[in-house]
């Protein structure tokens, strides 16, 4: 399927209340195209649920099942068995945030992944807790703010790296994981539509960007998508059987300051932990490109005085 | 066909027999054989359910919710720690109005860390929206889970139902079972068709958000199923009793009450003991008689006033406790009766899974007998247990 090819019908409708420029909102929209109207969708506690279907409201064209935060493997288990116990196709379908899948729901979704159950989980990473305003989760990077990791005089930030989800998940020898990145509608689409085509545990892992809690402009979400993968911070890759393939390999790595200089999150850097950050990130991008030596970007000492905000940034966000 | 077998194994027969289409399981004492019991069935091909073997008690409730809300039946079972644990999905699923049945083996709920039978684990989901049944014998056990569906899927309840029996004391202990026919149950219970569940064909939000401008309506529909369902509670029971002949009272049943000064009032395995020390009272001169409270939500209260009307005072047996004074079954009973005037006391005992032993239900009768002839008697009673007289 090419961007053309994509069925016109949405099945998550405009009309939502998602903010302008979500992350999440985009990703659901298109998945749910892609995956078509013979669909049932589950949505543990997250702003989907808020954003989508808030009674008597709702955005969904699809059924929708919601019922807590914790339970989103357990609860497409249960779904999918009514279905095929009563000789129905459906896909079921999870959307479940970073904090749904990475912290509260991990339980829940180990036991469907070693269950190898016949249903898709899609987690729409955007890095916090968002619809509770912003804390800190398992997938938070290194250094973001978050209202729980807030910027002190003491502790700046959030103190440990992102967790690795994609290990973890595909630890369970499911049939297929996947990284995607909205911002990449090719690799997108192609990644949709072979997880629709497999049968047991898919798992689609979304790069989600979040205008408020990233604090970004809303215009530049697709842009800091793109950077996040030209920097190494999210890398675009596949496992399927367990084969590792990276399907989008950047040209030449980008500095993750510039990543960073477009967020809000981030501002408060210290050049030390600016190269920490760095360092985790060049680590990260040798292991999935098997890069012997390290990207050109990582040989460079960054500047003492370098800072992640600019006056130009301060204007925009406030200080 | 009659068979000798432990309440577990009923309640898995019960299941088996009203054809359920999916069963999340996790194991936990006592409950544990049901969930053996169904596994066997499946894997022997003698019943036709998805067995879904979940990681937590919690996901049970989850799997259980959505599968029901995508228009399957769905059974599970449970207990106290278990029960605790997916305490968030219970309180989910009723006001969903997506009717599972799940049978509760009452096991103390820790701490202490204990596995026998204690009321404290049901009880603090009494206020979920669940229906509760609270069962005396194997036999009763799986008639219930049969009439259990009957109920939960009748379109003036869609509620969910927990059929209770005690842990160890009926759970793991053999009785004769009167197995009914397949064919006489399907004829008993139809297949589950809800109007409304998870289809593409006509797409609906199950579990929305909700704004205050709308739960409140919605808390009001729950609470007027809970009280229909006392209707389709005696009903069922009524048509159950013609169609296999056992009759349980429906809502509560009632023993020797006619005449009686004195009555208790037990639920689950108590009642047995109780029935026998009644007979034994009464070949004594004893008036006394026995009410039998089965079910707990919907909570009988009118069907009580009116078996207790004329009675001179009225013992309840509690196997947990609510820190107002006294048990659950005590302080709701005397909500009940409020306005009558009649003098009521509590007796506590088998709290932790402890013998309720005949010696002690006829210290109840005795104390509920003299409160019956004016004199003045604690209000709560702690039976068999150190440190306490009664």
């Amino acid at each position: 399927m090419r961007i053309k090819d994509l069925p016109d019908e949405n099945l998550f409708v405009c009309g939502h209340t998602a903010c302008p420029g979500c992350g999440v909102a985009l990703s659901i929209r298109n998945a749910i195209r892609i995956l078509g109207k013979d669909t049932s969708v589950y949505v543990p506690a997250s702003c989907a649920v808020v954003f989508g279907s808030t009674y008597p409201y709702g955005a969904w064209k699809v059924p929708f099942f919601h019922t807590a935060f914790e339970n989103t493997g357990a609860c497409l288990a249960g779904m999918q068995a009514a279905f095929e116990k009563k000789g129905k196709k459906v896909i079921s379908v999870g959307f479940a945030g970073d904090g749904g899948t990475y912290d509260i729901g991990l339980q829940s979704m180990s036991g469907a992944a070693e269950r190898n159950d016949d249903v898709i989980y899609i987690c729409v990473d955007n890095e916090a807790y968002m619809n509770t305003g912003i804390q800190r989760s398992g997938g938070t990077p290194f250094g973001a703010w978050t209202t729980t990791t807030p910027v002190g005089s003491k502790i700046q930030g959030n103190r440990t790296f992102k967790k690795n989800l994609g290990e973890i998940v595909a630890a369970h020898d499911i049939p297929y994981y996947a990284t995607l990145s909205i911002g990449h509608p090719l690799d997108f689409i192609k990644k949709v539509e072979k997880a629709k085509s497999i049968k047991g545990f898919r798992f689609l892992h979304m790069f989600t960007p979040c205008v408020p809690g990233w604090k970004i402009d809303p215009a530049k979400t697709i842009a800091v998508t793109k950077l996040a993968v030209e920097s190494g911070m999210w890398t675009l890759y596949e496992v399927e059987n367990g084969e590792k393939k990276i399907t989008h390999k950047p040209g030449k790595m980008k500095s993750v300051k510039e990543y960073l200089i477009m967020q809000g999150r981030f501002r408060h850097m210290s050049p030390e932990d600016i190269k920490k950050l760095q360092g985790w990130v060049c680590r990260k991008w040798n292991l999935h490109y098997k890069e012997k030596g390290a990207p050109e970007i990582c040989e460079i000492e960054l500047p003492e005085e370098h800072h992640a905000v600019t006056e130009e940034h301060r204007e925009m966000h406030g200080p | 066909m009659k068979k000798v077998i432990t309440g577990d194994h009923a309640v898995a027969i019960g299941a088996k027999l009203s054809r359920v289409d999916v069963v999340p399981a996790f194991p936990i004492t006592p409950q544990t054989l049901i969930i053996e019991h169904i596994a066997d069935f499946v894997n022997d091909g003698e019943m036709d359910a998805k067995f879904l073997t979940m990681e937590s008690e919690h996901s049970v409730m989850s799997a259980a919710a959505a599968a029901e809300a995508a228009g399957a039946r769905v059974f599970t079972a449970t207990s106290s720690q278990g029960l605790a644990f997916m305490h968030e999905m219970v309180y989910a699923t009723a006001p969903l109005r997506l009717p599972v049945v799940m049978a509760n083996a009452n096991r103390t709920l820790g701490g202490p860390p204990g596995i026998w039978c204690e009321y404290n684990d049901s009880m603090g989901v009494r206020d979920s929206g669940w229906l509760q049944v609270y069962v005396e014998d194997n036999q009763e056990a799986l008639d219930m889970v049969i009439q259990a569906y009957r109920i939960a899927e009748d379109n003036r309840v869609l509620l969910p139902v927990m059929p209770c029996l005690d842990g160890f004391v009926l759970t793991h202990t053999v009785e004769p079972v009167e197995i009914p026919e397949q064919d006489d149950v399907d004829s008993f219970l139809p297949p589950y068709e809800p109007d409304v569940m998870l289809d593409p064909a006509r797409p609906a939000m199950i579990g929305a958000f909700m704004p205050a401008e709308y739960i409140m309506e919605l808390r009001r529909q729950s609470a007027g199923a809970m009280e229909s369902a006392k209707e389709v509670i005696n009903e069922i029971n009524d048509n159950f009793a013609k169609r296999f002949g056992r009759d349980y009272g429906g809502l509560i049943d009632t023993y020797r009450m006619d005449d009686a000064e004195a009555a208790l009032v037990t639920m689950g395995t108590v009642t047995s003991t109780s029935r026998q020390v009644v007979d034994e009272l009464r070949q004594d001169g004893k008036k006394v008689g026995l009410i039998k409270l089965r079910f707990f939500r919907p909570f009988p209260s009118e069907e009580l006033k009116n078996a207790l009307k004329d009675i001179s005072a009225i013992g309840v047996v509690d196997r947990s406790l609510s820190f107002i004074g006294g048990g659950q079954a005590f302080n709701e009973t005397r909500s009940a009766l409020y306005g009558l005037n009649i003098p009521i006391i509590n007796h506590l005992a088998g709290l932790g899974g402890r013998d309720v032993t005949e010696t002690q239900i006829r210290k109840m009768f005795e104390l509920t007998l003299r409160a019956a002839k004016g004199e003045k008697v604690k209000p709560v009673n702690w039976h068999n247990t150190r440190g306490e007289t009664v």
